[in-house]
């Protein structure tokens, strides 16, 4: 799974943190941009505007 | 269909809690890991695994959070320095005993005892705090802690002297918890560094968030060495939890904490049940038992995660009066 299975266990572990850490500033990234494009639309909307 | 081992059903389950979590815990600032590791242990999963599982949870959530802290300057990088060591070392010991413990086939009851405790603990002072009517502060033991003297004495931001001895030792108290229980440890750590060490508000927060991201990284690294972090459910979670702490965040900006925080408190009283039902039932074997603690605790953070969405949008629509809206105002 992941493509890490064959490295040594610490570097497995090491490799889980860094796709934990790649994965979070992902999600940071695409949700600011998806906050930002559709934010004040669903604002509006849940506002009854 | 199944994606990385789990059916398609089940990540999607676990992105649903992850956002309810997410929505809890950027509306709360608090609450992250005290569900998710024993959310994992109702459902099935072997405690090493759980606790593992969660403090990876707890360094996705939090690096963001440090890293914007530390572009604010809010962090005390020597109080952070003598803390990540102390931390280190605690997580250390507490990964130590839940292995002890698994070896012993005891992990799974001892570290369930343990949350039905800590749940409770928590939930019940919680439940103090959204009672209290008056603006009651928490003792300050700061110039006290300030007024021990025992070598080394370290200078931390805003010229307070503490000495080194008893930021190891917090440090420490707070790595074991950690390590044994799997939670970053900032129900703990930000009242000792503010009520306790007499560090300034933003700073303690900045700090807190650092620490718990460190002890999250180094918690999760050294669980993932003996196999007992299952990567697909805590990437699951993330992807919910990062959109549903924006919309906590988002809601505290229209809904205040006070007005549901008892209804946070009743979910960690329902988590502290939880436990305690799954380990009874599997004690006994009475099946109804596990189902009522996976409806309770996955119930419980449905129930008050939509109260702060409800919340939030009935302050949109300037709405007060309406069926809905009164249930979310205590």
């Amino acid at each position: 799974m992941f493509g890490i299975e064959t490295l040594s266990s610490t570097s497995q572990a090491a490799a889980q943190i860094g796709l934990v850490l790649a994965e979070s500033i992902v999600l940071y990234v695409g949700y600011g941009a998806l906050t930002q494009a559709v934010g004040p639309t669903v604002l509006d909307t849940l506002g009854g505007e | 269909m199944d994606v990385f081992g789990m059916s398609l059903l089940l990540i999607l389950a676990f992105v649903g809690f992850g956002l309810m979590i997410g929505t809890l815990f950027g509306f709360f600032g608090m609450g992250g890991s005290f569900l998710v590791t024993p959310a994992l242990l109702v459902i099935g999963y072997p405690a090493e695994v759980a606790v593992g599982s969660g403090l990876a949870f707890v360094f996705g959530t939090s690096v963001i959070g440090a890293i914007k802290h530390r572009d604010h300057g809010h962090v005390d990088y020597k109080l952070a320095a003598i803390m990540t060591v102390a931390m280190t070392i605690g997580i250390e010991a507490g990964k130590y005993v839940v292995l002890f413990l698994k070896a012993t086939g005891q992990a799974d009851l001892i570290i369930s005892i343990a949350y039905v405790g800590l749940l409770a603990i928590v939930g019940l002072f919680t439940l103090r705090d959204a009672r209290s009517t008056d603006d009651e502060s928490s003792v300050d033991l700061s110039e006290t802690v300030q007024g021990i003297e025992l070598p080394p004495m370290v200078t931390l931001r805003g010229d307070i002297q503490v000495s080194g001895v008893i930021i190891f030792a917090v440090g420490l108290a707070v790595g074991v918890l950690s390590g044994f229980l799997g939670v970053g440890g900032g129900f703990l750590l930000m009242p000792a560094m503010m009520y306790g060490l007499g560090v300034p508000a933003a700073v303690a927060v900045g700090t807190d968030i650092l620490q718990i991201t460190i002890s999250g990284a180094y918690g999760a690294f050294s669980y993932a060495q003996a196999d007992a972090v299952a990567l697909p459910v805590v990437g699951a979670m993330l992807i919910g939890s990062a959109l549903g702490a924006r919309i906590g965040a988002g809601a505290t900006d229209l809904v205040d904490e006070d007005d549901i925080k008892g209804y946070f408190a009743a979910m960690l009283l329902a988590g502290s049940l939880a436990v305690g039902a799954k380990q009874l039932g599997t004690a006994y074997g009475i099946e109804a038992l596990n189902t009522v603690s996976i409806v309770l605790i996955f119930g419980a953070a449905l129930l008050v995660s939509s109260a702060v969405v409800l919340a939030a949008i009935c302050r949109l629509r300037g709405d007060a009066t309406g069926t809905w809206c009164r249930l979310t105002t205590s």
